[in-house]
């Protein structure tokens, strides 16, 4: 890539792609932006004329708005601990030699495979469902009323149900950052009088620390948009309606795509927020 | 205090025996250097003695104190790595007071130490610095620095130069030959470079295949080999070996004669051949000449100024007294 023609030829075949991953975002988020300064009700007589910043003044002032950033927030933040703090022993455990690591590995990568939906569902049905779940078994079985997980804990089960899922990638992520730890390292550390716990703490957090940097930004950004646990679960009742699903149920079910529309351009400037954020943060873990 | 004693101490991973029963005692202040070609257990035995690996079965004793049960950091040993093992997000200053650190040392008393052996390794310039910005020959110097802050009973080092360019491997072997002259501490320094061990050592342990073929000062090593590997470990160049009729006239079954004890002569002498690759160091010439007669082609060092040219005729006379002999079984006979 060292000739002027080369350059341009690298130009040219690399245009098809630039342009249709740039159309692919350009043209929703201008449509989003158009929507969002209309009155637009597709089955209540459609569009009404542009209203200027009404919708964006009424998606914030609705009384269902902080509380779905707050539990965005929550189901967030609860997913990073759980699956960070598991990944780490987890991938402690994993990288210890034992006899059939690589079926293992395996298995424990699998839940990542699963579509949110199929998992969604199977958690609600086999497990944690008040009649015939096997939860509701294992609490019977002890003696104890089995929990109403999805509408008693609601919140606490789309967490399990998505810590679930991503678990497997942070495990992985990490269990790779794991080995590359220099073994002589933990032995120096040993010669020099440090404890299991102090190695742990000293050397192996430290050696971690960018990958669970990668593991929090990658996971975040996905995590800022699930839907389909939700969707297939609580439908958004009892306190787990997310800004994902706020903003769904104002353009489908109350078929207000204007309304709809101005949530998810909110939707994208707090997302970019927390990149950026995050991004920062990053930039200063991987300069070390 | 670092008297070190092992007794009938063994290893074996699974099935395969590394270490068969071995004694060894290395005195107070001693630079022991273990030598031997690579997988003879040299490292292993290292790693035994730092606790590391567990005895199979035997003794360890330090300072009389029977250790072989102890966990690594209460033996009262430091250990210098082969990769150095610094901790990469702390600072050289941290590094290094780690050991104290994790010995519940107060602030002041852990500032003090780390300063004190800073100075002693030219390391003060870079105590705000992390790993990665240090060379080689630094960083190597900051591991040395976390083993001295402990002031431990005995150092052991793990090849501890071979990541080294060749320039900087002879100037820190003069610096750990030097820090031992100051801090007559025992040290255990384990390389296959027999130079390193020549240079450095009080006194060498020359291993194979986790036996100990012997141990002596560098010099006995050079002037009385017990056996056939020792002689040809021993020494560089090689010593040469050589079997047949000049052998038996000698008595023996093997002869060796150093490159160094052989007279090299334009016009007369007990052997004749021709010379090979002939190798130029400026104060030394080695020459290996071929068609002797004697086996295979045999090494002989002359002056610098010395010049013969590929193909040449030469005579060669070893000296009498300097003929090593070895018998069948390969060991020296005396």
């Amino acid at each position: 890539m060292s000739t002027k023609a080369s350059r341009s030829a690298a130009r040219l075949m690399l245009a098809p792609a630039v342009i249709l991953l740039l159309g692919w975002m350009l043209v929703p988020l201008t449509l989003t932006l158009i929507f969002s300064f209309q009155r637009y009700l597709p089955l209540r007589g459609g569009f009404q004329g542009w209203v200027g910043f009404e919708n964006y003044v009424r998606f914030v002032t609705s009384s269902a708005f902080w509380p779905s950033v707050q539990a965005t927030v929550i189901i967030v933040g609860g997913v990073l601990l759980i699956t960070v703090t598991l990944g780490i022993l987890l991938a402690i455990l994993l990288d210890q030699p034992m006899w059939g690591q690589g079926i293992v590995r395996i298995l424990v990568i699998a839940p990542f495979f699963v579509m949110p939906t199929v998992s969604g569902l199977v958690w609600k049905n086999m497990f944690m469902d008040p009649n015939n779940g096997l939860l509701s078994h294992l609490w019977r079985f002890f003696g104890a009323d089995p929990v109403i997980w999805l509408s008693d804990a609601s919140m606490l089960s789309i967490i399990l149900i998505v810590s679930w899922q991503w678990l497997p990638f942070a495990t992985l992520i990490l269990l790779t950052a794991i080995q590359s730890l220099d073994s002589e390292q933990l032995e120096a550390a040993e010669m020099d009088g440090a404890p299991v716990l102090s190695r742990f703490w000293h050397i192996i957090l430290p050696h971690l620390s960018r990958a669970v940097t990668i593991v929090i930004l990658i996971q975040t950004i996905f995590l800022l948009a699930i839907f389909a646990e939700i969707f297939v679960t609580t439908q958004g009742s009892f306190g787990t309606r997310t800004l994902t699903y706020l903003i769904f149920q104002r353009v489908l079910e109350s078929q207000n795509v204007g309304l709809g529309s101005a949530g998810g351009i909110y939707a994208v400037i707090l997302a970019n927020i927390f990149a950026l954020f995050l991004m920062r943060i990053v930039g200063k873990n991987l300069d070390r | 205090m670092g008297q070190i004693v092992l007794e009938q101490v063994t290893k074996s991973f699974g099935d395969v025996t590394v270490i068969p029963p071995l004694d060894l005692t290395i005195e107070d202040g001693e630079f022991t250097v273990f030598v031997g070609p690579s997988g003879c257990g040299k490292s292993t035995l290292l790693r035994l003695i730092a606790g590391l690996e567990d005895v199979t079965s035997g003794e360890i004793r330090i300072d009389g104190k029977e250790c072989s049960t102890i966990p690594p950091a209460k033996r009262g040993l430091a250990m210098v790595f082969q990769s150095y093992a610094l901790y990469p997000h702390m600072t050289v200053r941290k590094n290094i007071a780690f050991p104290l650190r994790m010995a519940g040392l107060d602030r002041a008393e852990q500032d003090r130490r780390v300063v004190q052996a800073a100075a002693v390794l030219n390391l003060t310039d870079y105590l705000d610095r992390r790993p990665g910005q240090l060379s080689g020959g630094q960083r190597q110097r900051v591991a040395i620095g976390r083993a001295i802050v402990r002031e431990p009973a005995a150092f052991l080092f793990d090849e501890p130069l071979s990541n080294l360019d060749a320039a900087l491997r002879v100037g820190m072997r003069l610096e750990i030959s030097e820090l031992h002259n100051r801090l007559k501490t025992t040290m255990i320094y384990v390389t296959h470079d027999q130079v390193e061990a020549m240079t450095m050592a009080d006194k060498i342990v020359v291993l194979r295949a986790g036996h100990i073929e012997q141990v002596g000062s560098p010099l006995q090593l050079y002037r009385a080999p017990r056996n056939l590997f020792v002689a040809g470990f021993i020494g560089s160049p090689k010593m040469n070996l050589i079997e047949g009729p000049e052998a038996a006239r000698h008595n023996a079954t093997t002869i060796g004669i150093r490159p160094e004890h052989i007279a090299i002569s334009a016009t007369e002498g007990r052997w004749s051949g021709t010379v090979g690759v002939s190798e130029h160091l400026g104060s030394d010439t080695f020459f290996h000449v071929q068609d002797t007669g004697l086996g295979e082609s045999v090494t002989v060092r002359a002056d610098g100024e010395v010049s013969f040219r590929h193909g040449d005729r030469i005579f060669l006379t070893p000296r009498d007294d300097m003929i090593h002999r070895f018998d069948a079984k390969g060991l020296r006979i005396a």
